[in-house]
């Protein structure tokens, strides 16, 4: 087991492995997205109580979600970093950053949609909203911290006392967002419908969060293959890759 | 037989896709004095810090006294002063104010040694001015002050010899040679050509 | 000019003159305050600015001050409090103290409590002391002036604190104003949430124990680990020089 968590460090292993699943990612995102994208904004029943609009949880749901565990997962990498001290750690990142910053702007977005023929406005100041845009903002400083440091171990460092100190206000901010909310507007308006969904509503939500990890999955690695060869360009195996390209 | 204070074992360090150093091998024992030379940019500064602890950019090892450096971080910095680029002169407070924090962050000593040292650098009448006041020359003087009261065995000092005039540039060399007689160690930086007596090069810069 | 030192050379054991170190932390931040009394003021004048603009550019009537005064309050502290975390380690990071002070012999950690300590005496206290002027003027009653400062007396601290953790990460970035506003905002958030709602839970004359409780749970948590963050932040920053 250690052995395949050292490998990991390894940028020169990291980079052909990652390779090899790129296209198989790609491929798997674009098969279960359009499918469950398809199916869901057009096949699925529509729902009783919100009619058609409800239909951008298909999207909004897992970008959410990744948004969420994106950063976790960068906090993770963060702490893995500092323990270990390992520069994949910081690749990671790097190249997860955007990523989950796009991702949480979709969720936004798709919220925000969303909100119009429900609410009648284009913004609404509810917990999930609001926790979604203080996300977003945890991203963009994430991202713009990195931008003005230039020494490459400080902004690895930095990144991940960063990251780390955020993913602890994760939940607080979910916390007391949630309960700033319920004092303003009692009859907050949930955004997922409880469990009891039935299968043909489910099944192509399952399918579009399976397909938004596998996007997800695809676009980070191939950005840290991207990463792994700008940090890595003087090494020979880099030189030989190119060339052979 | 001196014993071996500081030690550096095949140092490696890069920066902006340059390597730096590789495979620098480093003994500082009791007496020595070792002078870091080289061109601009060939990583003197970066050595010291690296040798202060205050860089961790590289890979290789650092043991004081025998022991790994990173576990004995404490032991070492009670032991060690490090006189920087900017010597750290705080310019709203007075060289008085400036060598008390100083040396209370240490080990507290006798006020009339502050005036002492102050006097010893040069600066007899300038203690309570605030130091920005002062000119560059005599701010350096300030850090030299900080010398004459330190008792760390190791110095680590990078281009201490910069913006000083010819009185005490020779006030610093005695400094140094005595802190060696004694039986601490000094390592430095510096363009200067100096009058050192017995001092080791280590030459940098050719990567 | 004495050409040789009269201190001896001596090894010495890590672990001693904590309590010494300590001291002279807080007094040096105290005397540097006092003596750059601009650090101090700024921040006090936009906490005065800040507030005056809103029933300028708002609305004056008592009714509409009373319902939002609290929360233009604690913004404005805020607001104040993110200007004044310029000052907490910049200038020491220029003239090079910063990297002399964490090469000192003593536990980092500790040290910044300290500092931040001595900081939030000189900066924030004379903010806090401001607020039942500002209360006055935003036509807030007195008890709810009280419980307004009651939160900002348990906010400000970890305000600070977690400002700390963005000035040490940023103190070598030139401009780092907008990004430390940035960076801290989602962290200021729940704060804000907390100590707002307990002012306004007061004035609708509901218990409040629960929010002080979350408030001073949050004051210990981070007097116990940002220090922590803040020596992290600062070691990383000093590294190059």
């Amino acid at each position: 087991m250690w052995q395949w968590f050292h490998k990991l460090g390894s940028p020169k292993w990291f980079f052909g492995i990652a390779g090899r699943l790129i296209p198989w990612l790609g491929f798997g995102a674009l098969m279960l997205l359009g499918v469950g994208i398809v199916w869901g904004l057009l096949f699925a029943p529509a729902d009783y109580q919100q009619g058609d609009s409800y239909r951008i949880i298909f999207i909004h749901v897992p970008s959410a979600y990744l948004g969420q565990s994106l950063y976790v997962a960068m906090a993770l990498a963060g702490a893995v970093g500092l323990i270990w001290r390992m520069k994949m750690a910081d690749t990671f990142i790097a190249a997860t950053a955007p990523v989950g910053a796009a991702l949480t702007f979709v969720a936004l977005f798709t919220g925000a949609v969303w909100g119009k023929p429900t609410w009648g406005t284009w913004w609404i100041w509810d917990a999930r909203l609001t926790s979604m845009l203080l996300l977003f903002f945890l991203y963009l400083g994430v991202m713009a911290l990195r931008r003005a440091l230039e020494d490459p171990e400080n902004r690895a460092r930095a990144s991940a006392i960063l990251t780390l100190v955020g993913v602890v206000n994760i939940p607080i901010i979910k916390f007391s967002v949630e309960w700033w909310n319920t004092l303003h507007q009692p009859a907050s308006i949930r955004m997922t419908e409880a469990p009891a969904m039935p299968a043909s509503m489910w099944v192509p939500l399952l399918i579009c969060a399976i397909g938004f990890h596998l996007l997800a999955g695809w676009l980070i690695l191939m950005r840290m293959r991207n990463e792994i060869l700008h940090r890595e360009r003087r090494a020979r195996w880099v030189r030989n890759w190119v060339l052979s390209q | 037989m001196s014993t071996t204070l500081l030690e550096a074992r095949q140092l490696y360090c890069e920066r902006d896709d340059r390597v730096l150093f590789s495979g620098l091998d480093l003994s500082v024992g009791s007496g020595d004095i070792v002078r870091i030379a080289g061109p601009n940019g060939s990583g003197k500064t970066t050595l010291l810090r690296i040798l202060a602890g205050l860089n961790l950019s590289f890979e290789g090892d650092l043991n004081w006294h025998g022991y790994p450096l990173h576990g004995q971080r404490d032991w070492y910095q009670a032991n060690m002063l490090f006189l920087g680029h900017r010597a750290g002169i705080t310019a709203s407070l007075t060289p008085l104010e400036n060598l008390r924090c100083w040396v209370d962050m240490r080990r507290p000593q006798r006020e009339a040694s502050l005036w002492e040292a102050l006097a010893d650098a040069g600066l007899e009448g300038y203690e309570d001015i605030p130091s920005a006041h002062l000119s560059a020359g005599q701010q350096r003087r300030v850090a030299l002050a900080r010398l004459y009261l330190s008792t760390e065995p190791v110095w680590l000092l990078d281009e201490a010899f910069t913006a000083i005039d010819q009185g005490a540039v020779k006030v610093l060399e005695s400094l140094i040679s005595s802190r060696a007689a004694q039986g601490g160690a000094v390592v430095l930086s510096t363009h200067h050509r100096l009058q050192l007596g017995e001092c080791r090069v280590l030459e940098l810069g050719g990567a | 000019m004495q050409p040789e030192s009269r201190t001896p050379v001596t090894l010495t054991d890590a672990g001693s003159g904590l309590t010494r170190a300590g001291m002279t932390t807080f007094h040096r931040e105290l005397l540097i305050a006092f003596r750059e009394k601009q650090d101090v003021i700024n921040p006090l004048v936009f906490f005065l600015l800040i507030v005056s603009l809103f029933p300028l550019g708002i609305s004056p009537e008592t009714e509409f001050l009373r319902e939002a005064g609290a929360g233009i309050i604690w913004v404005a502290a805020l607001l104040a409090i993110l200007l004044s975390l310029n000052m907490l380690f910049r200038n020491d990071y220029a003239d090079g103290y910063l990297e002399q002070w964490v090469l000192s012999p003593q536990p980092l950690a500790m040290m910044v409590l300290v500092r931040v300590s001595a900081v939030w005496v000189a900066s924030v206290v004379p903010l806090l002391l401001l607020v039942p002027l500002l209360g006055l003027m935003l036509h807030l009653p007195a008890d709810r002036i009280g419980v307004l400062a009651l939160t900002l007396l348990m906010g400000s601290p970890v305000l600070l604190l977690i400002g700390a953790i963005g000035a040490a990460l940023t103190v070598s970035v030139r401009n780092s104003g907008m990004l430390l506003a940035l960076l801290m905002t989602p962290f200021y958030v729940p704060v804000l949430i907390f100590g707002t709602g307990a002012v306004t839970a007061f004035g609708e004359g509901a218990s409040i124990t629960g929010h002080l409780a979350i408030l001073g749970a949050m004051l210990v948590l981070t007097i116990v680990l940002a220090p922590f963050a803040i020596a992290a932040g600062l070691r990383m920053s000093v590294a190059n020089g």
